[in-house]
């Protein structure tokens, strides 16, 4: 299978009066087409500004995207111009956000805001949009879309705007899919729901996705891939049962050593991964992870370590990845 | 998963039947007050589009042997008029020192009145929107410089900018060539009758206030993730800002221009009980006002009915705006 996406040192800075904050700090990676990748991350991790510098839709100033390329169909996102991304989002690459509360404009309807992208990129007409929209509408799971389209976002729950969040980012059978934290603010019935509906439509419709989030369950119905973000770098890239059957970088490890398990004994203490996360205005030279890390080493507080290859598609940015082999999350 | 394992609850349904702005009207006929004044704001707009049905009289007919005539009535609550009142009941609230028709006047006066409160609010909004629209959302330098110059525009005392503007035009109409720029605005604005220069001082001292709020509201939206949605989707600024933040901001906005129309109006007055107002013989409840004033001790019902009929016109508005407020008010949506 082609790449549908390659990303190349992207590096994202905001320029504050505190001082540089660096969020993406030079990361590459791939996606195939038709291949849902899970970028996981605790806050501040660089996930989401990752994912908004793809689409070019970071706040310009303060934010910029200081270095790097994004070939999406082999063409550089970074160098087109305007009015030519614009014709990308959407239309090629859709989004859905974390809040479905406040992701939909409370004052139109949600006819409107599905119709929009229809008309925007596929030049149809009120009749043939209103028409497509009811299909997207009951394709993801909304009862009587017909009689819905008038309605306001307000006169739908938060599981229904995230179904209509996403009938949104379909319209135009995007080639990519970017699903920021889209299951975060959903109680845990209705995360499984949005989960089994994106997992379902993607079989339907081809596309490649892109799920962050920072519920490391969420990923592991759904992703094949996965990438662990900490401190604007990527940690640890790998197939989705490698990295839950072998986690090879300590932040890795201290994350599903936090999840609850229902296999652990009776008593199994949770871990905790301790300390807080950086400050990314200063960022310390070396890992940005090595201040929280018990394996630290001397190496560590002086140069990041590059991301290296471990074995088939997985890679880790470790010095002291050798300590870490074979370790199990919840041995510890 | 099938569709009907994944349907869940609905939302309320019982405020689905009602849109947003049904809502808020619903709100609005809630509110005694603000239905007392819609209603006489309603009256005020029939008088004014049908007064030459409704006028007994013309504006401008003369009746040469009733000058300062006093119909019985008046001389009941003014009973200080009667010794030297020509008493008769030919005009119902009496007529003027030249012998017109004073309710025709008063009637036809809402017309200007009204014609004011209407361009005044048009201009204000739609300049004032797209001016604050457009600097709050781009935000950064574009936005400091629109709203310094806002500031300045602000600092300059308006009443006073109206006054030197139309001193300035219309003393220099009578120098002008014809064919010149302000030979040019001069001629239409007589054919206004005089009314141009009020839009014009109105229009330029109004928007800004417009502009600040609608600033105020963008700023605030445009940080709301259904901006960055409709960006995520392909949608262009100038798309953004008409179709998705002009919708959020017009129920603030058209609170402040019904509470703003006042104002105009009594500018309007202002500019004509000083004499920079409308042409004579035009009638204006401001140059009635003007008018009765300098027999306010003989004759005090010339200046005082006009004067009723101004306040009471600006309290219908001011209602209206109230309830407006408390209708569209989005913390109260599907409340009493």
């Amino acid at each position: 299978m082609t790449n549908l996406l390659e990303v190349r040192g992207l590096k994202t800075q905001f320029f504050t009066q505190n001082g540089i904050v660096r969020a993406v700090n030079g990361i590459s990676y791939t996606l195939k087409e038709g291949e849902c990748l899970g970028i996981v991350g605790e806050s501040g991790s660089g996930k989401s500004v990752n994912v908004l510098s793809l689409m070019r839709l970071i706040p310009t100033p303060p934010g910029k995207i200081v270095g790097g390329e994004v070939l999406f169909k082999g063409e550089d996102l970074m160098l087109l111009p305007m009015d030519e991304m614009r014709r990308i989002r959407g239309a090629e690459i859709a989004m859905i956000f974390q809040e479905p509360m406040t992701s939909l404009n409370p004052v139109l309807t949600i006819g409107f805001q599905v119709e929009e992208a229809l008309k925007l990129h596929k030049g149809m007409d009120s009749k043939a949009a209103r028409e497509r929209t009811a299909e997207l509408l009951t394709l993801v799971g909304i009862p009587n879309a017909i009689e819905r389209l008038d309605d306001y976002p307000h006169q739908f729950s938060g599981g229904m705007r995230q179904r209509v969040m996403i009938a949104m980012g379909l319209s135009c059978d995007p080639a990519l899919l970017i699903a920021d934290e889209p299951t975060t603010a959903l109680d845990v019935t209705i995360q499984a729901q949005i989960v089994d509906l994106v997992k379902e439509l993607r079989k339907k419709l081809g596309m490649a996705v892109i799920w962050i989030t920072h519920d490391l369950g969420v990923i592991a119905g759904l992703a094949e891939r996965v990438i662990v973000m900490y401190g604007g770098y990527i940690m640890e890239e790998a197939l989705v049962k490698e990295l839950y059957a072998r986690p090879r970088h300590p932040y890795t490890i201290g994350l599903l050593g936090s999840l609850p398990r229902l296999d652990a004994g009776e008593g199994a203490k949770l871990t905790s991964v301790r300390g807080q996360p950086p400050n990314l205005v200063n960022l310390p030279d070396g890992c940005p992870f090595a201040p929280r890390c018990d394996f630290v080493g001397e190496r560590c507080t002086q140069k990041m370590p590059p991301l290296e290859e471990i074995g088939p598609g997985h890679r880790v940015a470790c010095w002291e990845k050798e300590k870490t082999e074979g370790m199990k999350p919840h041995a510890r | 998963m099938t569709n009907s394992e994944m349907m869940i609850p609905e939302a309320s349904d019982q405020d689905k039947e009602r849109g947003l702005w049904m809502d808020a009207l619903y709100r609005l006929a809630q509110n005694k007050a603000s239905l007392i004044g819609g209603g006489m704001v309603i009256l005020l707009i029939l008088m004014a589009i049908f007064a030459n049905y409704i006028a007994p009289y013309s504006f401008s007919e003369q009746d040469r042997q009733l000058t300062d005539a006093v119909p019985q009535w008046v001389t009941v609550i003014f009973p200080t008029i009667k010794p030297y009142a020509e008493i008769s009941d030919k005009f119902s609230i009496g007529a003027d020192y030249v012998g017109r028709d004073m309710l025709s006047r008063f009637i036809y006066g809402a017309r200007i009145s009204l014609v004011v409160a209407i361009v005044g609010a048009t201009i204000s909004l739609f300049i004032g929107t797209v001016y604050g629209l457009t600097s709050g959302f781009f935000g950064g330098q574009v936005d400091n410089l629109m709203m310094r110059f806002v500031d300045i525009m602000y600092a300059f005392p308006s009443m006073l900018m109206i006054i030197l503007m139309m001193a300035f035009f219309r003393s220099s109409f009578a120098e002008s060539e014809p064919g010149s720029l302000s030979y040019m605005m001069n001629s239409v604005d007589q054919r206004f009758g005089g009314m141009l220069f009020i839009f014009v001082g109105i229009g330029i001292t109004a928007w800004m206030g417009t502009a600040r709020l609608a600033r105020g509201q963008v700023l605030s939206l445009r940080e709301q993730e259904f901006t960055l949605a409709a960006k995520a989707l392909g949608a262009s600024s100038s798309r953004i800002i008409f179709k998705h933040l002009l919708p959020n901001v017009l129920g603030p906005l058209m609170i402040r221009v019904t509470l703003a129309i006042p104002g105009y109006i009594s500018t309007e007055a202002f500019l004509s009980f000083i004499g920079l107002g409308v042409n004579a013989p035009t009638p204006s409840w401001g140059s009635m006002i003007a008018d009765g004033a300098v027999a306010i001790r003989t004759y005090p019902h010339q200046a005082i009915f006009p004067a009723i009929a101004l306040s009471f016109t600006m309290f219908a508005f001011n209602f209206l705006g109230d309830g407006l407020r408390d209708a569209l008010d989005p913390r109260l949506r599907g409340t009493q």
